[in-house]
């Protein structure tokens, strides 16, 4: 069977302003539980590639400019 | 991103303790420290640094045995009691032993405890009986005072690996396969004794909102280790002792028991009415809870809104800010004030957790599994109602007595067809151009869970789900597809949900009975049946079949006299047990 692409409005949201990831940071990548951060090849910032979220919340606690927030999960809100 | 590489590589060490969540870091650390000359590594899943059920911390102890407010003999006569009698009680004991000592280690890292104003530990009653929940202040510095600890010991940390098989040879255990979650690449850990410390089987039911990852455990657990004991030949006790728990409506976090109850709060019904004698969560109280939810008196709150506003000022201090501090998001999400409303409560998905109920790998007081060098703690383990402080104390007896067993053996000897074919199983889903992907084997699987198996459990539903488990399991072997490592990550916890559903399904048709109130409540055996089945049950692989039997429990060492077996029978207010 062939696969479909479905959108999902993801819970973790990065302000690429703060973010500095285009200068090497990798903190929130490295800490989530779930593994579910990556850096854009594009912008050179951390974004959420998986909606597979625990919102947990290690990666806005942990990043060092502040620019990841956490949302609760748009079907458990 | 995330491509696959078709690599191998192979290493050899003394200990390997896979699971670098509680009970994890400390076994590794225990083993280092017990012989600074071996060779010890911690392999996980995600990052040390952040994982497993304390990833934001913990709020405080739920089962502190400290001298002055109780002693290892009532701990363990509770929990006993709490568990309705299937507790092998020596490791119950151990641990109530030792577990004062573990408090004052973690304080030496600089882990804070709630004391009163003459210096004394300040310890809260929760349970039914005794009083064992210490607060701690400070306990979202819990993970990171921990991993100061395992960098001073020089501890090897291999991080993003998921470990998928155990190797079994001579007799006993030989290392582990792993797979690295972001290439797809394999590792071989030959070592002479391994620890599992993997936690829970928590993304085993489907949370009612849908969310397949807002799970109550730390949805990381997909029962990996559960999988791995099983394939490997180990036992594992009671696990139709499902994990079943009170939870916020929606969101996935506890509430009342151990941080508000001591303020004040309770569990209400839409009266405002108190209906359980207790808020410690057993499955006798877990039952008064679903009872409630299913009445006209349903749904069941949590209740603080008659505190002073200071009070809950107190309180969100502390569940806003550790284990789950999502949860005021959560609630400035819904408009919700624990100061002007109750706060609607569910119960969760099932799972498989010791650390909260009775379902692990069989282990004995030193850690011990069936298969000689292999042990488990934490979560993941049999000793029932563990919690967070029993994961430190008994990945510290595991991570000792296994260093001690790797000193008398070398590396043992296994048969190489075993990696061969698991690379094969683990690579299978990357070689297919066209199937179906982990997700929806996942959904699938977990929503046949929550259909069939959610208690109470009825005999015909089990079977029809074992039915369906097994057509999705032949389209998992025949035509799971993954494109990248991450899927394939997926995939591998896809094949961990399916083998911890079957073994549900299985354990809780084996045990004829109704037992530890909603966690085992049978529609066709209503009733607890002594006679017959006043035992463990063991489930294991058995010639490729899993297979269930019983199992005596052992002699008492702490004796109950009969009037206070039923203490937690009667959870419901007003119907006090016979005293």
């Amino acid at each position: 069977m062939p696969l479909a692409n479905t959108s999902t409005s993801v819970p973790v949201i990065v302000d690429n302003e703060k973010c500095i990831a285009d200068k090497g940071c990798t903190v929130c990548v490295d800490v989530c539980p779930l593994d579910v951060l990556r850096i854009s090849e594009q912008t050179g910032k951390a974004y959420m590639a998986y909606d597979e979220c625990w919102y947990c919340m290690p990666c806005a606690a942990d990043c060092p400019t502040g620019a990841v927030t956490v949302n609760i999960p748009y079907l458990l809100k | 991103m995330d491509d696959i590489l078709d690599n191998q590589t192979e290493v050899s060490c003394d200990v390997l303790v896979i699971g670098g969540g509680t009970a994890g870091p400390m076994a590794a650390l225990k083993a280092k420290l017990a012989n600074p000359k071996s060779t010890v590594i911690l392999l996980e899943k995600a990052n040390v640094k952040r994982s497993g059920a304390i990833s934001m911390g913990m709020d405080g102890l739920n089962n502190a045995v400290v001298p002055g407010y109780a002693t290892p003999e009532q701990y363990t006569k509770e929990i006993t009691i709490a568990n309705d009698g299937i507790v092998d009680q020596k490791p119950v004991l151990k641990y109530a032993q030792t577990c004062y000592s573990i408090i004052e280690e973690l304080d030496s890292y600089g882990i804070r405890f709630q004391k009163t104003a003459n210096g004394d530990f300040a310890v809260k009653k929760v349970h039914h009986i005794g009083t064992y929940v210490l607060p701690m202040p400070n306990g979202e510095t819990v993970k990171k005072a921990l991993y100061r600890q395992l960098r001073r010991a020089r501890l090897l940390i291999s991080n993003r690996f998921m470990a998928t098989r155990l190797l079994v040879g001579d007799g006993r255990i030989a290392g582990a396969i792993a797979v690295n979650t972001r290439s797809g690449e394999l590792l071989v850990v030959r070592a002479k004794a391994v620890v599992l410390c993997m936690g829970a089987a928590g993304r085993l039911g489907l949370p009612t909102s849908g969310y397949m990852f807002g799970t109550y455990e730390n949805a990381a657990n997909s029962g990996d280790g559960y999988a791995m004991a099983y394939h490997a030949g180990a036992a594992l006790a009671n696990l139709e002792c499902f994990q079943i728990n009170p939870l916020i409506k929606d969101y996935n976090g506890p509430a009342c028991a151990y941080v508000a109850g001591p303020f004040g709060a309770y569990t209400a019904n839409n009266k405002g009415q108190r209906f359980i004698e207790c808020d410690y969560w057993s499955g006798q109280m877990m039952l008064e809870f679903y009872n409630e939810l299913q009445s006209g008196n349903g749904p069941v709150f949590l209740k603080l809104d008659h505190l002073h506003a200071d009070t809950v000022g107190e309180i969100e201090d502390i569940l806003h800010r550790v284990e789950r501090p999502s949860r005021s998001a959560f609630h400035a999400g819904r408009h919700t004030d624990y100061r002007r409303q109750m706060i609607e409560m569910h119960i969760s998905e099932i799972g498989f957790c010791s650390g909260h109920s009775a379902s692990g790998v069989f282990v004995d007081e030193y850690a011990r599994t069936t298969i000689p060098g292999l042990y488990a703690a934490g979560d993941m383990a049999s000793v029932p109602h563990n919690y967070m402080l029993g994961a430190f104390t008994n990945g510290s007896v595991a991570g000792k007595d296994a260093a001690e067993f790797a000193s008398g053996y070398e590396l043992a000897a296994f048969d190489r067809g075993d990696v061969e074919r698991e690379r094969e199983r683990v690579l299978a889903p990357t070689r297919r151009d066209d199937g179906i992907p982990p997700n929806q084997i996942e959904y699938k699987t977990r929503r046949l869970v929550n259909d069939y198996l959610q208690p109470p459990k009825v005999a015909r539903k089990y079977e029809l789900a074992q039915q369906r488990f097994a057509e999705v399991r032949e389209d998992m072997e025949r035509t799971m597809i993954a494109r990248n490592a991450h899927e394939l990550l997926r995939a591998l916890e896809a094949s961990s949900i399916l083998d911890c559903a079957d073994m549900a399904a299985h354990a809780s048709l084996y045990r004829a009975e109704s037992r530890w109130g909603l966690y085992h409540l049978r529609t066709d055996f209503p009733e607890k049946n002594d006679n017959d089945w006043f035992c463990h049950t063991l489930l294991s692989k058995r010639a490729g079949r899993m297979t269930s039997e019983k199992r005596a429990i052992a002699p008492y060492v702490v004796p109950i006299a009969d009037d206070e077996k039923k203490l937690y029978d009667k959870q419901r207010v007003g119907a006090r047990a016979a005293v």
